[in-house]
């Protein structure tokens, strides 16, 4: 790639050097000492750490309880995920035939981007309480059926119904962005073709929004792992009996509240590898297979 | 019988009207070729035609049907788009097949009809590839054999030519000549390249600001322009244009500087003391020495055409060119004389634009604004 | 393009409709509870339009969380995070974009990977990190083993320390550590033509120079994208001033919000007081709902422009 460069590189290292050294400081040098924790143990009366291998992984590798976390992770991702993507797609689809009053259904769609999680959290923890509001009708109309306080399953549900809630309006930006993308002279093609709106969708619109739409799942999963604290924490704390103990959460929890310092650090490279592993999943073989043109 | 009747039709977007009440006759099989520059309302029609834009009033019928809430696929139309509109994520094969297989067509038969198309287009080598790895003139090929393989009652091109660097433009015209002919479908052609029109067309259609300004063949338009416009549109080098008051008793019109250009009688009594512009093609003015042709004028540079030249003077504060196939040794500011052929005049009003007829009328054809 | 589809238009009215409902009907829910009393709010049957006790609960949710206090330390660092952000991407940007040397791509790549991992995956180093920012210089003199060395010439002990918990700097530095704007603004550098470079270098202008003369004029869009987005951030942050700031005074609002409402226990533990805490939420909710549909063009952009 043929550019024009400027010759002082003293000005280049100067531009970049707040940068690097912010990073240094607050990334890869948490990260380094993520792994210095996770593969030592602290002294239990101070003094420094001692090496123990991978004892903090064995340790929690067969903790039953850590397995459970990362089963609810896996549940709150799939299900977060495939409500999320698939309602803003759906909407994106309909938004973008631009009949009338679709410019309002766009701006209602994009506005809660900008609600907070713990905000978005505490919405629908209301909504679903069973000592208030719309829940507690029914609990009065069918006693005892609606209780998040109690099931676990139930718990779940309202965590993950909170988590799309949020995540639709971001899908939805993105999968709007692509399909107006599409030249419009394919979609005059395609009619002139023969092919009408439906088939239109299927055969034109979605095989051309595939790169998007992978992007856009990948996305998803991986927030879901990470992005979730903030709704877990102001609806269910991990509970009840940690139906809802996401991994972020319990590292949160084993961290801070337990002061575990290495079981959490051991915790937060597992999760990292995930992160990585998922995002460079997403680059190497889906961005490859994807793209058209 | 896919003949096209347009009449009376306008478009207006808002409050914006940009087609002016257009009235146009094709008949079934001809090629016709839709002139005009950018924003004429010339894709706009043919949009009209194919059912990519509603009809704001008036009606547009094909082969004998109106067809203004007919959806695209319905009217029997197929459409070779400006930039091609090929699906990039659609083999050749699957691209030229799409509308086959949209209507319910049977894979093996899809398959036979598709490499058939593709032969005739010289496509056949390519049909597993994707469009982004053809070339231009390849993929201009596939959007034809994609229009081809429908078998439509008319096909509509789009400006389908413009993308294309000079030379394939000129192959590519033949190309689409040829296969006009061999199918012998009912074309509309839209195009602003006045060369590419007049090479193509059985009848020209040349548009200004949503208006038709002339119908005609292409010689018909060549040489009885119907306006100032349509005359400095078509042919290059473009026509001169002198202003002037026709004198009928002295068989001429004069122009500002007392200069006198000799008119055939009839056109000169037809028009006694009107007001004119004077179209003069260059190719019709000869060069002679000073005084002895219709006015002098002084030479300002010579353009080279190969074949001949093109010479430019000032005269009058204005630029005539006069095309030339010998060659002629003159200085800046020269004067030169200039002889007039009055067979070759055109005339026009000067407040209207409107070609000027000797009467008995000829009969040309003409379109209503 | 003419098409005749009225059972598909009525449907897509339909999912639209819904879709529409399902994204407005919480925050109206939230809205109704926000002007009832706490009796109203748990009635049989739940009432479903709004009361008038909205602005007494508005205040008392500002008064109960000192929500006047949080905001501003909300604004400070939101608007701190974003001016960081903006200079820095840039700055970053540039340096990365129009200059050429060996080490330009292991630097985009050592960026580039700090996008894979949030903060909320990192927060237990990154907490030791606030609680003595200089650490890592410390632990490099240490493990290089110069601080010995100037520990066994002159006796005295190095020990850094810049403790950034409960400041200003330890919620902004942490957030402002990520390579998203920077890949914007790259991004955008990239399609800047090299005759503008060249002409610049023609006219005598030095990289600084063309930087502040045309780069960020022409950038004014995408920093505008970028600084939407950054406040939304920053604004909203939660886990990360949850562990920063013990201090109640330094809190942040959306921290604030959490502590509405009596943690989640089994046993139902103490009541909610619903409709304080509903308004505490529209409260917080507001600035960046405002700046997202102010700057939604220039926020829609952004968002697309960063994350591809």
């Amino acid at each position: 790639m043929r550019r024009a460069y400027f010759k002082n590189n003293w000005v280049a290292g100067l531009m970049v050097a707040p940068q690097l050294i912010i990073i240094f400081i607050f990334f890869y040098f948490p990260a380094s000492q993520a792994l210095y924790w996770a593969f030592t143990l602290e002294q239990p009366w101070g003094g420094g750490n001692t090496w123990v291998g991978f004892d903090n992984f064995r340790a929690i590798l067969t903790d039953d309880l850590y397995w459970s976390s990362i089963w609810v992770s896996i549940v709150y991702a799939v299900g977060a995920t495939v409500l999320a993507v698939g309602m803003a797609l759906v909407l994106a689809l309909f938004v973008d035939r631009r009949l009338a009053g679709h410019a309002i259904t766009k701006i209602g769609m994009i506005w809660p981007y900008a609600i907070a999680a713990p905000a978005v959290g505490l919405a629908f923890r209301f909504v679903f309480s069973p000592a208030a509001g719309i829940m507690m009708y029914v609990n009065h109309v069918a006693p005892g059926i609606w209780n998040p306080v109690q099931d676990g399953a139930q718990a779940m549900a309202t965590v993950i119904i909170a988590g799309a809630w949020k995540q639709v309006a971001y899908n939805f930006i993105f999968f709007l962005a692509g399909l107006q993308s599409i030249p419009r002279s394919l979609i005059e093609a395609g009619a002139m073709d023969g092919a009408r709106v439906l088939r239109r969708m299927r055969d034109i619109q979605l095989p051309l929004l595939a790169p998007t739409f992978f992007f856009v799942l990948v996305i998803n999963i991986t927030d879901s792992f990470t992005d979730s604290f903030g709704i877990v924490d102001t609806m269910t704390a991990g509970g009840p009996s940690r139906a809802t103990n996401l991994m972020v959460f319990k590292i949160f929890n084993d961290g801070f509240q337990g002061l575990d310092y290495s079981g959490a650090a051991a915790q937060s490279i597992i999760l990292m590898l995930l992160v990585v592993a998922l995002t460079f999943f997403q680059f190497r073989y889906i961005e490859r297979k994807v793209h058209y043109t | 019988m896919a003949n096209i009747s347009i009449k009376r039709v306008r478009k207006s977007y808002a409050k914006t009207e940009v087609v002016h009440g257009v009235d146009l006759e094709i008949a079934n099989g001809e090629f016709i070729v839709i002139l005009g520059p950018s924003g004429c309302g010339k894709s706009t029609l043919l949009r009209m035609i194919a059912g990519l834009e509603s009809v704001t009033s008036g009606e547009i019928a094909i082969a004998g049907r109106v067809v203004n809430d007919l959806e695209p696929h319905a009217r029997g139309c197929a459409m070779v788009f400006q930039n091609y509109a090929l699906y990039p994520h659609m083999t050749v094969a699957e691209n030229i097949g799409y509308a086959l297989k949209v209507a319910g067509m049977p894979k093996a038969d899809r398959a036979a009809k598709v490499a058939a198309v593709a032969k005739s287009v010289g496509l056949s080598d390519y049909l597993d590839r994707r469009p982004g790895q053809l070339s231009g003139g390849q993929r201009q090929r596939v959007a034809m054999a994609r229009a081809i393989v429908r078998e439509p009652k008319v096909f509509l091109f789009d400006e389908p030519l413009s993308n294309l660097d000079a030379k394939l433009r000129v192959q590519m015209r033949h190309e689409i000549r040829r296969i006009h002919n061999q199918i012998k479908a009912t074309s509309v052609f839209v195009t602003h390249d006045q060369q590419e029109g007049m090479t193509l067309a059985d009848r020209l259609v040349v548009m200004n600001k949503g208006v038709i300004e002339q119908i005609g063949t292409p010689e018909q338009i060549y040489h009885a322009p119907a306006s100032t416009y349509v005359g400095g549109f078509i042919g290059s080098p473009a026509m001169n244009f002198l202003t002037g008051q026709v004198a009928a008793r002295q068989g001429a019109v004069f122009l500002g500087d007392g200069s006198r250009i000799a008119l055939p009688a009839d056109l000169a009594t037809a028009h006694d003391a009107a007001l004119v512009q004077i179209g003069l093609r260059p190719e019709a003015l000869t060069l002679t020495d000073p005084g002895t042709g219709a006015f002098d004028a002084h030479f300002d540079f010579v353009e080279e055409l190969g074949m001949a030249r093109l010479y430019h003077f000032r005269f009058e504060d204005l630029t005539l060119a006069v095309m030339a196939a010998d060659k002629v040794q003159l200085v800046p500011g020269q004067a030169m004389g200039v002889r007039i052929d009055p067979a070759s005049v055109h005339l026009f009003a000067a407040a209207t634009g409107q070609r000027l007829l000797p009467r008995p009328m000829v009969q040309t054809e003409f379109a209503m604004s | 393009m003419i098409e005749r589809t009225p059972i598909l238009n009525l449907v897509t009215h339909l999912i639209l409709a819904t879709g529409l409902i399902l994204m407005l009907v919480p925050m109206y829910l939230v809205f109704v509870a926000a002007s009832h009393t706490l009796n109203d709010v748990t009635s049989i049957p739940p009432k479903l339009l709004p009361g008038d006790q909205l602005w007494i609960n508005l205040q008392a949710a500002w008064d109960k969380g000192h929500l006047g206090d949080r905001f501003a330390n909300s604004f400070f660092v939101a608007i701190g995070v974003m001016l960081g952000k903006i200079v820095l991407a840039c700055m970053t940007a540039f340096g990365l974009v129009f200059f050429d040397h060996r080490l330009k791509m292991p630097i985009f790549w050592a960026i580039f990977i700090t996008l894979m991992l949030p903060l909320e995956v990192r927060i237990v180093p990154t907490y030791a990190v606030a609680a003595n920012a200089l650490l890592p210089f410390q632990t490099l003199l240490d493990v290089t083993g110069i601080s010995w060395l100037v520990n066994a010439v002159s006796g005295v002990q190095i020990s850094l320390e810049w403790n950034l918990l409960n400041t200003y700097g330890g919620l902004i530095l942490p957030l402002v550590a990520t390579a998203t704007g920077t890949f914007l603004y790259r991004q955008f550098f990239l399609t800047i033509p090299e005759e503008l470079v060249e002409a610049a270098k023609m006219d005598g202008a030095g990289p600084l120079r063309f930087l502040w003369d045309v780069l960020i004029p022409l950038s004014r869009t995408n920093i505008a994208a970028l600084a939407t987005i950054m406040f939304v951030y920053a604004w909203n942050q939660y886990l990360w001033p949850l562990l920063v700031i013990t201090e109640p005074s330094m809190s942040m609002v959306a921290v604030e919000l959490g502590r509405m409402v009596p943690k989640f226990t089994a046993t139902g533990g103490e009541v909610a007081k619903w409709n304080i805490a509903m308004a505490g939420t529209l409260i917080v909710m507001l600035p960046p709902v405002v700046v997202v549909i102010v700057m939604q063009r220039w926020f829609v952009r952004g968002l697309i422009n960063t994350d591809k």
